[in-house]
């Protein structure tokens, strides 16, 4: 169960030609895949595409309905090598995940599929996660589809461009017999806006057609002597085929041609933010009527060289808007311009930064500076700093002003990266991990891709190094002391989750460690889901899914590769079984690797089910159960030990209500979920007593209230005696 | 000038409804004749993370032909109309990155905090200034609405993306009037009743004045002189306490209520007579001695196991827990109270001789150690548990004779012995000494973390009284507070080379 539903929107997808469809990108291209006759579907999900992932899951009967095949992949390398169906056969496949891990995981796949060529229309929709936001490392897309010699479409962010991009790339595929990467930038893919729909087409071929009417052809199997005839067809036949198509199908724009001697020529997903950059110049209004010549290329591989030429021909310069590095496009066109005898001066990252996001302001700046060199501009006026201040209320007193601000706030405005979910069950066992590190003294820990990761931050401040998602046990590889010589001291631990696990970890982690002989310890946090790319099922999933089989257990996978010390947890919040288990794990004279799986459910999924269930419950006047913790504060010193060792969003604190303290007491916010962390920490840790759990029983038993009519009769009696006493002696 | 888009930022973290937000403007604009873009990333904000959400909305949607713009996908400095934030350091952020400028943006914040992580785990108080942040902010915008929108929206039992809209409402920013923005409420058919009582308080708030300072919820210290009893004896000690300068006596008082609340009133008697010994001392001040009078009280109060007792069963406590946990009639509520007393809190709970010889390394030592070695979970709410706390509660009378309560004593004659002392060298070093007392705090290992940490600091202050700078002390006194380990303070006391001289 997906964090996130999309089952009202995906009603949006039946429109027909004509009728105006309004909502996420994401929700834009499915519909896009579905006008464009689609046959299967695959997919590995992560922002920013997660949601398109959730989409696609959600319209599985729409789906169904129009024949397509969809398959939730186990890893984007089983993603692209799904689109081994259109090799052979006229069926338009797509699939999707997050760039550049996606493409780096797929890239051995993507590489034979784009040597033997396809036949039927193959995209690769890549979210782009780059800049402010990603999660990731930050690199381009862009090398796979130059290596790989597939096409890169990067469309202008409005939705009827990047539907119309999604029905481009398959024709161009087709047209080149290549695979056509689609690039959906990350806040494109939350993009919300409207474009006119057209009817959904089903495919004339469906996979059952293939299934049934097989066809080989050995030239498309990449192996010599073919794979020396692919890469040749790649040069000499496709990539002219995909110029022409490009040409012919005017996928890149020119815009105001003639109104400049100069001119821009960006990647589209940049256009919005030139186009704002010179409204913010003068130089174009809202509508996107520049003064300055554009070259959009929509298409930001293959260069068209003519289409460049005929650009920049007579111009007194180019400026290459590219965002990341290294600068392929720049590079590129400085080859076109000199071998088409071409003097035009070109400019990119010399105005522009080698690196980053380039937001607004970033580009105003570099089109500034590239426009005053050529005149098209004024220079702006250099700010002085006097000596003597201004008066105030000068124009110079708001500069120095605006400097003091910033300095203020620099000082004030923390940080706040996102962290582990109010209850989520993998803060305790980071908790144990610290409680056990007092014992052991600190240990080298690998961490893994997840919401797991988060506990890098404080106030865990747990992880040495990240290697890739399900890489956390892999990465510790190297941790072990060779044979015969004498045992170290201390065990590594790594991290996995669940989603990390079923991914790839179950071999290059866990059956590495198995067959090298790893003396380590892997955590796999087991969860219910794909938590951090927002819930997805995946195999070792609880719940019920009408469409896919879950209930394999991890542990038995584990035990299933050769491990033979394992345990599971059952309850992650039972801190004493969980520093036990990881004190055995890390001191036991067993030799081999070790593995605990820690398994509750994720608390944002599992609050999103119950809340449904509680409120149902109430209004039908059965017996409900809620719990939440709570701190007396005058029994809290304020030291927030608690806080160092849960960091939980729910416990904070509040000014202390005594007036002979100073420091903050601890506190519990209404958000308390009532997971038992804080007293389990309370109890291990021996913090201090200041912990309660209150359990709020509505419609209770009779029994129950009976009883509690008693206790109160006996409780409030000594109650009462106890205040008369204090009362007595009381100072008012 | 050109037509321009009207420019929205939104900063919220996860799970508070930015993102309804946003939607709601969306449609907002799209249902009456706009164009209108929104764009975020939402994988950090549900995960309790900062994060913008950012809108542009241009008119002329519903106009034949209308040629749509190009709207932008992020925010830019400088370039923002409107800026919405959840809450105030996220606020301080819009200002920080420019989003906020003098000459056009209109900053609707609520004013409450969601203390950041650096906030909440500093081992003091960790707190950044929430005037200070509101203040820039304020000085930043060309408009301010501010005010406690987590405060309407609980009374409203909604969210706060519906005040946040409603101020949007009230601020007469948008051409949009009250009818359409409750509509696109109604539009989106989730908790619209609360949503609207919300919107509502949100619209009144944003035209009333705005919030400028923040409401100290910090209590002070009552007056003195209005201080009674109804027992002769606590009005005699009354009288005594009424009788020092205001500052101290209000604080004496205070000590006063605190330790007949907490022993009875000879234990009340003996903080006075502590306090005579002091002010007779030379070179005492009025604030030496009022500070002391606060850490004198806490320190006599000090936390053992018949304190946490006392209060964990008093009818105020349980009061208090109903209320936090709004309990409603007809609901039964249970308190489970999560306790770890080790084997020396017993101890020390103990008559001195009994303690003394139970901490002894010994077959019954070692039976008991194994008996504390869990925590455990004791229901208050059951008559059980109650009797079992009740009665730890009543060997108050028994206090005196406890392996703490010695140990405790012994403290304490030493630190006032010291500030006499220090006092005729340099007061404001004895004032200093005296706020040291703030170290020793908490239960089991933090408070013998703390009070490690103190006496390390005595130490220096012992061997140092004649060369020890009071800015040093308290710069020694924060370094204890910096960090769990000790790093910085053991850093600090060896760059001053204060430390015990090496031996031989």
């Amino acid at each position: 169960m997906a964090e996130r539903s999309f089952v009202h929107e995906v009603q949006k997808l039946r429109m027909g030609a004509g009728e105006v469809f309004a909502g996420e990108g994401i929700l834009a291209v499915t519909k896009a895949l579905l006008e464009s006759g689609v046959a299967y579907v695959a997919g590995y999900q992560g922002s920013p595409i997660s949601h398109l992932m959730d989409v696609l899951s959600d319209a599985q009967d729409i789906l169904a309905e129009y024949g397509i095949r969809f398959e939730n992949s186990a890893s984007e390398a089983t993603a692209a090598a799904t689109l081994a169906a259109s090799v052979n056969y006229p069926l338009r496949g797509a699939i999707t995940f997050k760039a550049t891990v996606g493409t780096n995981v797929a890239s051995d796949a993507l590489a034979n599929l784009a040597s033997g060529g396809v036949t039927g229309g193959a995209l690769v929709i890549v979210g782009e996660d780059y800049g402010e936001g990603s999660s990731i490392m930050q690199e381009r897309s862009h090398a796979f589809a130059m290596k790989s010699q597939m096409w890169l479409l990067d469309p202008r962010p409005n939705l009827p461009s990047i539907v119309q991009a999604v029905k481009d790339g398959f024709e161009l595929s087709e047209a080149s017999h290549t695979p056509v990467m689609l690039q959906m930038r990350i806040r494109s893919c939350h993009l919300h806006g409207r474009f006119v729909a057209s009817d959904n087409r089903r495919s004339a071929f469906t996979v059952k057609d293939a299934l049934e009417n097989p066809v080989r052809d050995v030239n498309r199997i990449v192996l010599p002597p073919a794979s020396f005839l692919h890469e040749r067809e790649k040069v000499q036949q496709r990539w002219p085929a995909a110029v022409r198509f490009i040409e012919e199908r005017r996928l890149n724009e020119f815009f105001s041609e003639d109104a400049a001697d100069v001119g821009i020529a960006l990647q589209g997903g940049t256009y919005n933010t030139v186009i704002r950059a010179l409204q913010k110049l003068g130089l174009a209004n809202v509508h996107g009527d520049s003064r300055i010549p554009l070259y959009v290329m929509n298409v930001t591989y293959p260069l068209v060289d003519a289409e460049f030429e005929r650009f920049c021909r007579g111009r007194r310069a180019v400026l290459v808007v590219e965002e990341g590095q290294p600068n392929f496009i720049e590079q590129n066109v400085a080859a076109i311009l000199r071998q088409c005898g071409l003097a035009t001066e070109l400019h990119g990252k010399d105005v522009l930064p080698l690196a980053g996001d380039y937001n607004t302001a970033t580009v105003l700046a570099g089109v500034r500076s590239f426009l005053e060199r050529y005149g098209l501009v004024q220079a702006a006026p250099r700010r002085v700093i006097p000596l003597v201040p201004a008066v105030a209320g000068a124009g110079q007193a708001g500069v120095q002003g605006q400097a003091e601000t910033k300095a203020a706030l620099d000082a004030l405005v923390h940080a706040r990266p996102p962290g582990l979910c109010t209850g989520c069950p993998e803060r305790p066992i980071f908790t144990a991990v610290k409680l056990v590190e007092r014992e052991l003294g600190a240990l080298h820990f690998s961490a893994d891709i997840g919401c797991h990761l988060f506990s890098i931050l404080p106030p865990f401040n747990l992880g040495n190094t990240t290697m890739g998602y399900g890489l956390g046990s892999a990465a510790a590889a190297a941790f072990n002391v060779p044979p015969g010589s004498a045992p170290a001291a201390k065990r590594a631990i790594a991290v996995m989750g669940d989603g990390g696990f079923w991914h790839n970890g179950l071999t290059s982690g866990i059956a590495n460690s198995v067959f090298n002989r790893s003396d380590n310890l892997t955590i796999i946090v087991d969860n219910n889901y794909s938590s951090a790319t927002g819930g997805q099922d995946i195999p070792s999933s609880r719940a019920d899914n009408p469409t896919r089989s879950t209930g394999h257990q991890i542990e038995q996978a584990v035990r299933g590769v050769g491990v033979t010390w394992v345990k599971t947890l059952r309850r992650t919040y039972d801190l004493k079984a969980m520093t036990g288990a990881l004190r055995e794990a890390l001191t036991t004279s067993t030799s081999g690797p070790k593995v605990l799986v820690a398994q509750s459910e994720c608390m944002l999924n599992r609050q999103r089910r119950e809340k449904k269930l509680v409120r149902t419950a109430l209004e039908a006047g059965e017996r409900v159960v809620r719990e939440r913790f709570g701190v007396d504060p005058d029994t809290c010193t304020g030291d927030h030990s608690c806080i160092r060792l849960s960091g939980c969003p729910s416990l904070s604190v509040r000014t202390n209500p005594d007036p002979l303290r100073q420091d903050p007491v601890a506190t519990v916010i209404d958000s308390c979920v009532g997971c038992g962390t804080c007293g389990e920490v309370a109890h291990a840790a021996v913090l201090c007593p200041s912990f309660y759990r209150s359990q709020i029983v509505s419609h209770p038993t009779r029994w129950e209230r009976l009883r509690e009519r008693l206790r109160r009769g006996v409780i409030g009696w000594l109650q009462r005696a106890d205040a008369r006493r204090r009362d007595k002696w009381a100072v008012l | 000038m050109d037509a321009e888009p009207i420019k929205i930022a939104i900063l919220a973290m996860g799970g508070e409804g930015g993102g309804v937000l946003a939607d709601w403007v969306v449609d907002l604009g799209e249902s009456n004749g706009y164009f209108a873009q929104t764009t975020s990333v939402p994988g950090v904000a549900q995960r309790t993370g900062a994060t913008i959400y950012y809108v542009e909305l241009f008119p002329g949607a519903d106009l034949p032909g209308a040629r749509a713009p190009v709207l932008a996908q992020v925010p830019m400095p400088g370039d923002v109309d409107i800026v919405m934030a959840s809450e105030l350091m996220e606020a301080g952020r819009a200002v920080q990155r420019g989003f906020v400028t003098a000459d056009r943006t209109t900053l609707i914040t609520s004013t409450h905090r969601v203390y950041s992580i650096a906030e909440k785990m500093a081992m003091g108080d960790g707190r950044v200034d929430g005037d200070q942040l509101l203040g820039e902010s304020r000085k930043a915008a060309r408009r301010c609405i501010s005010f406690d929108m987590a405060a309407v929206a609980a009374d409203s039992a909604s969210v706060i993306s519906a005040v946040l809209f409603g101020a949007l409402c009230g601020a007469e920013v948008l051409p949009f009037n009250r009818q359409q923005f409750e509509h696109t409420i109604e539009r989106g058919g989730v908790g619209v009743k609360s949503s609207l009582k919300a919107f509502a308080s949100g619209v009144e708030r944003a035209r009333a004045d705005p919030v400028t300072t923040l409401a100290s919820d910090a209590p002070g210290l009552r007056d003195a002189a209005a201080a009674q009893a109804r027992h002769p004896e606590v009005a005699r000690l009354l009288a005594h306490a009424q009788r020092f300068e205001k500052s101290v006596a209000d604080t004496a008082v205070e000590g006063i209520r605190r330790l007949i609340d907490y022993q009875d009133v000879a234990y009340a008697r003996l903080y006075l007579e502590r306090l005579d010994a002091l002010a007779a001392a030379k070179g005492v001040d009025h604030l030496l001695l009022s500070e002391t009078a606060r850490h004198l009280a806490l320190w006599m109060s000090y936390e053992d196991v018949i304190r946490v007792a006392d209060l964990k069963t008093r009818a105020s406590r349980f009061e208090r827990v109903e209320g936090e946990a709004s309990v409603q009639s007809g609901q039964v509520l249970q308190i489970d109270e999560f306790m770890h007393p080790r084997l020396e809190e017993i101890c020390e709970t103990l008559p001195a001789g009994l303690g003394r010889w139970l901490a002894r390394p010994h077959a019954v030592n070692r039976i008991a150690a194994r008996l504390t070695r869990e925590g455990r979970v004791v229901r208050t709410s059951s008559v059980r548990g109650f009797m079992l706390l009740y009665l730890l509660a009543r060997w108050r009378r028994g206090r005196r004779s406890t392996l703490r309560f010695e140990l405790e004593n012994r403290r304490i004659e030493t630190w006032l012995a010291r500030l006499c002392n220090l006092a005729g060298i340099d007061p404001a070093l004895a004032l200093e000494t005296a706020r040291c007392q703030r170290l020793v705090k908490g239960y089991g290992d933090t408070h013998a973390r703390g009070l490690g940490n103190y006496e390390c600091l005595m130490a220096v202050v012992d061997r140092h009284a004649h060369r020890l700078a009071p800015a040093s002390l308290k710069a020694l006194r924060e370094a204890a507070l910096a960090d769990e380990h000790g790093h910085r303070l053991q850093a600090l006391i060896a760059q001053w080379a204060l430390g015990a001289p090496a031996a031989n």
